[in-house]
Formats: C-alpha cells, sequence, structure tokens
C-alpha cells in the first residue's frame, strides 16, 4: 500500500460519505409517508334506526382531515340482514344489528361507483364495473368485492372506522389499493403496508 | 440558405479549409474608419473579449460548421423540434409558477384566476397544455425516426438508451402535471393512474404509498407531485439532454439508409495489387 494510494481511498471515502450524509436523509425525508400510519378515525353517521337492511343509505365521511372536499367520500351503510346469510351460507353470517358500510371505491382502479336501487348494483362510471347488492364483482374489470369499513356502536351512534379489503368470499383482509387480488397467493405478491391497519 | 458573412463575428466564422484563402478571421480593427463603421465592430469586438478569455470559439465553430452526410433531410429536425417543445414548456412552466399555488385548498382556484383572470393567462397555460402533448408526439416521431433510419447502431447504442430515459421522464411530466390543474378529471385521472402503478406485484403497493404520501390522496400529494413535475424530472431532463446533444455533436448523425456508403473501387483495387 502505497502512501499515493493510502490517500486515494481516503479521500474516496470522505467524498463518499459526505455525499452519503446529504443523500441518505433526503431520500429516507421522501420515502418517510411510507412507514407511517394514519391515526384511525372513527365518525358517526346517524342513529340504528336511520338504516334498513334491504337498501343502502348514503353518507358522506371524511378520511383525509384539512384538505376539503378532496379529503371526503361517501359511504353506503345498511343494516346486516340474517336472510341474506341463509340464501348464501358460506359467505360470512350478517346479524341483523351488524352494520355494513360499502366504500364507493372501485376495486378496479379507484373511481367512485354509486348505487342503483332500481337494480341494487353498485355502478362504476370509469370502465363499468357492476358490483350486487354485498360487493360482489358481477361484471366488469374488478379484480375483488368493494373495499367496506369498519362499524361499531357508541353512545347510541353507528361509527364508521378504517377501510378493509375483502376476498371473494367477503372474507375480510387488510385493506390495500384498488386493482390489487385478495385472498391465496396474492396476500404474498401484494405484501402488506405499514401504512394501512391490520384487518379487523 | 446563406447567413450574411458580414453578420458573423470573426472568431465564428467557418473555419478556412487548407489550401483556401482566409475568409478574414484577423478581422481589421476599423481604423480610420468612421463612427457607423466602429459601431459595426462592437459585436466582433465582444465576441473576441469573450473567446480569447474561454477559447469557445472552437468548440462553436467546430459544432456549427460540423460535417453532416448526405441525404440529410427533414425528418432529422424532429430531435430539434423536440428540444424547442422542451424549451417552450420550460419556459411556459416558470412562468405559470407564478401564479400557481399547490395546495388542496387553493390549486383550483389559482388556476381559474391563472386562465381566466391573467392577461394572456389562458395563451400562455394553452401553450404549456398543448405543448406537452406536442412534446409527446415528437418524442415519439424522433424515436420512429432513428428507429427506421437504424441510428440506434454502433456507435450510437448509448445514445438511443438516454434518448429512452429521456421519453420515460417526459411521460413522467405528462402524469405528474396532469394533477396540477386539481379540476374533477385531474384529479380521478390521477387517481386510476396511481392506482395502476399500484398493481405491480411486490413493489407496486409501496410505490403508490410513496407517489401519494401515504395509504390515500392527501395534503401533501399534490405538493409532491408539484415538486417531482417542476424540480425534479426537469433537472434530470435538462442533465440527460445535455448528454443526449453531447454524443449528437460527437459521433455526428447517421446518413439515410437509402444513401449507400461512398466507394473507392478504384483505389481498393489498387491497394490489392
Amino acid at each position: 500500500m502505497t502512501r499515493r494510494r493510502v490517500f486515494g481511498v481516503a479521500v474516496q471515502g470522505l467524498g463518499g460519505a459526505a455525499t452519503a450524509a446529504v443523500l441518505l436523509p433526503a431520500v429516507g425525508f421522501a420515502l418517510a409517508p411510507v412507514f407511517e400510519q394514519e391515526p384511525e378515525l372513527w365518525q358517526p353517521v346517524g342513529t340504528p334506526e336511520d338504516f334498513t337492511s334491504d337498501a343502502y343509505t348514503p353518507r358522506v365521511i371524511t378520511i383525509v382531515e384539512d384538505i376539503g372536499e378532496a379529503g371526503k367520500t361517501t359511504v353506503y351503510v345498511r343494516r346486516g340482514d340474517p336472510g341474506l346469510s341463509e340464501q348464501e351460507p358460506e359467505l360470512p353470517p350478517e346479524g341483523a344489528n351488524d352494520f355494513i358500510a360499502i366504500s364507493t371505491r372501485c376495486a378496479h382502479l379507484g373511481c367512485p361507483v354509486r348505487y342503483v336501487q332500481a337494480a341494487s348494483n353498485f355502478i362504476c362510471p370509469c370502465h363499468g364495473g357492476v358490483y350486487d347488492f354485498q360487493g360482489k364483482v358481477i361484471g366488469g374489470p374488478p379484480v375483488r368485492p368493494l373495499d367496506r369499513f369498519q362499524t361499531r356502536i357508541l353512545d347510541g351512534q353507528v361509527e364508521i372506522g378504517p377501510r378493509y379489503s375483502v376476498t371473494g368470499q367477503l372474507d375480510p383482509v387488510r385493506y390495500r389499493d384498488p386493482g390489487e387480488f385478495t385472498g391465496g397467493i396474492w396476500e404474498y405478491l401484494y405484501p402488506p403496508r405499514p401504512s394501512v391497519p391490520p384487518a379487523p | 440558405m446563406k447567413f450574411p458573412q458580414q453578420l458573423i463575428p470573426g472568431p465564428l466564422k467557418r473555419p478556412s479549409a487548407p489550401g483556401e484563402r482566409g475568409n478574414g478571421s484577423g478581422n481589421g480593427n476599423g481604423n480610420g474608419a468612421g463612427p457607423v463603421d466602429q459601431l459595426k465592430e462592437v459585436p466582433a469586438d465582444l465576441v473576441g473579449w469573450v473567446d480569447e478569455r474561454t477559447g469557445g470559439s472552437g468548440f462553436l465553430t467546430g459544432m456549427l460548421y460540423r460535417k453532416v452526410p448526405k441525404g440529410t433531410n427533414w425528418f432529422y429536425t424532429l430531435g430539434s423540434a423536440t428540444l424547442f417543445a422542451f424549451v417552450v414548456q420550460a419556459l411556459t412552466g416558470v412562468f405559470l409558477a407564478m401564479y400557481y399555488t399547490p395546495s388542496a385548498d387553493e390549486a383550483y382556484a389559482s388556476i381559474t384566476h391563472l386562465t381566466n383572470d391573467v392577461f394572456l393567462g389562458e395563451f400562455v397555460r394553452g401553450m404549456h397544455k398543448w405543448g406537452a402533448s406536442l412534446m409527446v408526439i415528437l418524442v415519439f416521431l424522433h424515436m420512429g425516426r432513428t428507429f427506421f433510419f437504424g441510428a440506434y447502431k454502433y456507435p450510437r447504442e448509448l445514445n438511443w438508451v438516454i434518448g429512452v430515459v429521456l421519453l420515460i421522464l417526459t411521460l413522467v411530466m405528462g402524469f405528474t402535471g396532469y394533477l396540477l390543474p386539481f379540476d374533477q378529471r385531474s384529479f380521478w385521472a390521477t387517481v386510476v393512474g396511481v392506482n395502476i402503478n399500484g398493481t405491480g406485484p411486490i413493489i407496486g403497493p409501496y410505490l403508490s404509498d410513496f407517489l401519494r404520501a401515504g395509504p390515500e390522496f392527501g395534503a401533501t400529494t399534490l405538493a409532491r407531485f408539484y415538486a417531482i413535475h417542476m424540480l425534479l424530472v426537469p433537472g434530470l431532463l435538462i442533465a440527460l439532454i445535455g448528454a443526449h446533444l453531447y454524443l449528437v455533436v460527437k459521433l455526428g448523425t447517421t446518413a439515410p439508409p437509402w444513401v449507400s456508403a461512398e466507394r473507392k473501387p478504384k483505389s481498393l483495387r489498387e491497394e490489392q495489387v
């Protein structure tokens, strides 16, 4: 090891360390939101008597605070229907005191779906996705049923909580973005993100 | 069309070929001429002053008077046209930024104000909006010219690779810029675009979290898109365009495929003998 080589290595090492000292914090700064979890929001949307089991009632909730209209979304809420569970025993049972809150975010690429009472279907305006009364896909490109929100009753009010996704059999899984399959091998191909809460 | 010789300052005149008479690089300094003639010498003197201290005229004359192959035609201007479209985008973008507010509450209002109230605002915004589509079209035409003329072959493969990166960065500019007006169309189009990114296996979900700065479209999403659109990607674009042009000047342009290389069969035969 010559004197020249020692100095060469030292200069390159110092330069690399100086570059990393600037670059690494900047990159970490930009990537930080990927690893942060937002606090859970629970919002009251009405009394249990406001909702029936044969039709959805739209409610507007805030999913991102402090950005005005862009942070709001529509949720379709109904009471659980034990009759539906008798018709399709393979699905998770619904009790008469459960509340089902369907997210309007299309499971294809995230456009807002609307509920059409005459057909008892959810229809997406962007690419023609169609969902049945329970949010299961019956037409178009969506890859999984409509997402749902956790619900609870607190102080006589129905409250809407964090969002979660469901498999084709309506079993809850952790929330993921539209366009991502659920269940089976897809749980590994779309790995858990630190930014969303686990499945209920 | 020839540029009038007397308008070109001395140091930038075409270097004379060996055996040719000098074309006046040793300009007289106008001794004994009237004030008007002395004034005419000012540009040449200025250029000479800068050239004496930078030596830039050698590079400039080498670039401006470089040899181009026979058969060069209008298709060879598509690259310059793309560069011009980029310069238009950069200029209009800088001025749009003077009126634009990248916050979810105020972005739409600032765009409406810019378009409807500011003098010539609609025109400047229109240049940026339509220029964006034009630039994407020109990039693809330029790429098609390079492909069909075989201009990507040795030794220009690296320039093709740089060009492909420039194409991707141009599309990133289109994607991030589309959100900025923050109306219904741009919001939902960006939701769909981010979710398409998210469908990639393994890294997709993290990529869309990075783009949105979180699991939902939030307060910093718009600022993030704005920073990518006006700081990060333009910087990369300018650096890579510089590298692209350097290689073009260094390697020269290719002849069209229908122009065959000049052969000198006589001298070849002589060598064989």
